[in-house]
């Protein structure tokens, strides 16, 4: 059959980088991708993260070949795969709904790409159940897909997705419809069977979290931009612009104000003494809850902390950490957590209190300031 | 928590048995109305149909209708028209409105409906009226000759009416709706990531079309079949219309023998065979629709 996929190049189970420039696609007047350059590398784990509509579903779409862009170009190493159709790409895909077809057993779900491929009946018998192993799924095939569970289907889908060993793997939000405790066990899971596989791995998902237990790097992506292309400790330690900031984990943004000579002020609050930055751009101070702590305002050196002083406004117990907002001057509310452990309880917090907030100079973040948010 | 319970014995146990027991009751009493007009309309005429059937000329019970249907050649021809057109009809549906189901399911929403109304509109006008009209369209002058003459298709008028071909025209327009609607809910309800799982394992789209899309709208298919082809089974007036007195199906017969010799037993007969002919077939259909369910898989 001409469609047939050379079985040759579907043995190499070695990764393949991609490589995207200048990738267009429009609906109507606005930009779903903004000419978007990407590398992805050999073998990583890369996450695509963003809010809804932000082009990540767009981009993963573009890879696999169900969209059509406007322009760019797209490579899988040197091969470029811009105009091939979606069954010569020749990569793995698990989709949101799992997409397994419901008139065919779990083995036979996972036999089909290796029947399109013509693999022999007893290789291919031998590889789904392997693959089906993998997945800890092994025994199962019989069953139909409706007997299964979501975990189970979710599995399944996997399973299909590698069984043909693609050297490029992708996944749209493959755990959104499980609950949170299987989610966070699919996660590890799927960690350790990148691992295991070596595949390039494109993972699409809104879940800041997701993201960052997973990838070895994360791409954040706002309204068909990529705004920032970094590893999970970078982005959240890191983040280069305040969409990154707010999108990723939680943090208070407090405008700063500059003298000119380099030292930056939030209010009265020295915050950095030695800012290179030309004179013309505004600046924040980005703080993440949990590196706040409360001390003694008289024995901290500030030197090395910056001690917040103002009015405790509201508690929140929430089981492995407590929330808190101080407010500071007034007029800003400053957000921090705190552990719920005997020790730190003992000094637990009432509305009104009058608090200083400590917090490490090497923890402190400064991003441009931008008007878009 | 107490094992055993007794009768009476819970906050308000009997309370809210008796509110149980009414909400039954009130559910029968909505059902009532169906039932007797279900005994009346149905049960009754066919009981009714069947006693005639086994009464002979001397008002006595005989099988003499049921003798002469297997003595006279005529009636095994009539059975043999009946399932010969019905089963046609049903396979030019099938070429004409799967296709026609799989354009409407591609079109967006709002499309799909201007195209559906096209293709109900024909329902909300009387059969009648549009077995005529395929009449005059068709006939040796019609539009149709005149047209594909005109424009040198053929040089003598091709007989379109008064035989099977019109039969079949004028069946097939009038039950593809019938086969289009189930035909297309079984479409609507594929997601469109099974076809681009398909496409991304590697199926080239004529092998996702067959693997995938086929066998997922084949139940569909055969419950819009059936339909189609048990309502041709005792279809009378476009027949008789555009049959032309040549294409003699079961229920012209029937008014054939009624209008010439009155002959309610014989008639009876007839009908009762068709009954149990439709039955039979329905029964098997849905033998085979189970093992359709497992080949193809449920939906």
């Amino acid at each position: 059959m001409s469609s047939q996929i050379d079985s040759q190049s579907s043995e190499q189970s070695t990764a393949l980088p991609i490589h995207i420039n200048g990738l267009v696609k429009r609906y109507g007047r606005m930009y779903a991708l903004d000419h978007v350059d990407l590398e992805v590398k050999s073998g990583e784990f890369l996450t695509l993260l963003g809010p809804s509509g932000s082009g990540k579903t767009t981009l993963l779409m573009a890879i696999a070949g169900f969209n059509r862009p406007d322009a760019g170009s797209i490579k899988f190493g040197d091969e470029e795969v811009i105009l091939k159709p979606p069954h010569k790409r020749n990569v793995g895909m698990v989709f949101q709904s799992y997409a397994l077809f419901p008139h065919m057993t779990v083995a036979e779900n996972v036999a089909f790409p290796l029947k399109l491929r013509g693999v022999a009946e007893a290789e291919t018998a031998e590889r789904a159940e392997a693959a089906l192993k993998t997945v800890q799924l092994d025994g199962l095939g019989g069953r139909d897909i409706e007997q299964l569970s979501g975990g189970q289907r979710q599995r399944v889908a996997l399973a299909r997705a590698f069984v043909f060993r693609p050297r490029i793997l992708l996944m749209d939000e493959p755990l959104s419809a499980l609950d949170k405790k299987l989610r966070e066990q699919m996660q590890i899971e799927l960690k350790h069977l990148h691992q295991q596989l070596g595949v390039t791995t494109v993972y699409v998902t809104h879940d800041q979290r997701e993201a960052l237990t997973m990838s070895d790097r994360i791409v954040v992506i706002n309204n068909g931009k990529l705004t920032q292309i970094d590893t999970p400790n970078n982005i959240y330690n890191h983040p280069a612009n305040a969409f990154v900031a707010d999108f990723i984990g939680e943090s208070t943004m407090l405008p700063l104000t500059h003298d000119g000579s380099g030292k930056l002020y939030f209010e009265d609050y020295l915050i950095k003494a030695d800012h290179k930055s030309d004179a013309a751009s505004a600046w924040s101070l980005v703080i993440r809850p949990e590196r706040l702590f409360v001390t003694d305002k008289e024995a901290i050196d500030p030197e090395k902390t910056i001690a917040f002083s103002g009015v405790i406004r509201e508690f929140v117990f929430q089981g492995e950490t407590a929330f808190a907002l101080m407010t500071l001057n007034d007029r800003h509310n400053l957000a921090f957590r705190f552990g719920t452990d005997s020790a730190s309880w003992q000094n637990a917090l009432q509305p009104g209190d009058m608090v200083s907030l400590g917090l490490h100079r090497s923890d402190v973040i400064i991003i441009p300031q931008d008007d878009d948010l | 928590m107490n094992a055993s319970v007794s009768e009476g014995e819970g906050l308000n146990e009997k309370l809210l048995k008796n509110q149980e027991v009414q909400e039954q009751r009130m559910l029968l009493g909505l059902a009532t109305p169906a039932v007797l007009a279900v005994v009346a309309i149905i049960v009754i005429p066919v009981g009714w149909l069947f006693y005639l059937s086994f009464l002979g000329k001397d008002g006595g019970f005989s099988l003499e209708n049921y003798q002469r249907m297997i003595e006279y050649k005529s009636y095994a021809r009539t059975f043999v028209t009946t399932f010969q057109v019905s089963i046609l009809t049903t396979i030019i549906c099938i070429l004409i409105g799967y296709p026609l189901a799989y354009f409407l399911a591609m079109l967006p929403e709002r499309l799909a409906g201007f195209f559906m109304l096209a293709v109900l509109l024909p329902f909300w006008t009387s059969l009648l009226v549009r077995t005529y009209a395929w009449l005059v369209l068709l006939q040796k002058n019609g539009i149709l000759n005149d047209f594909a003459m005109s424009i040198g298709l053929w040089d003598t008028p091709l007989k379109l009416v008064h035989n099977l071909t019109g039969t079949l025209i004028g069946m097939a327009h009038i039950m593809l709706p019938f086969l289009v609607l189930p035909l297309y809910g079984s479409m609507k309800k594929i997601q469109r990531d099974l076809m681009y799982a398909a496409s991304n394992l590697g199926a080239s789209p004529v092998q996702a079309f067959w693997k995938i899309y086929f066998p997922l709208t084949a139940s569909g298919m055969v419950a819009g079949s059936l339909i189609v082809f048990v309502l041709c089974l005792g279809f009378y007036v476009t027949p008789a219309v555009l049959g032309g007195g040549r294409v003699v199906m079961v229920a012209t017969q029937i008014t054939a023998i009624l209008e010439n010799q009155f002959d309610w037993g014989a008639a009876s007969a007839l009908g009762v065979v068709l009954l149990v002919a439709t039955m039979i077939i329905l029964v098997a259909a849905t033998k085979l629709m189970k093992l359709d369910a497992a080949l193809f898989g449920k939906q």
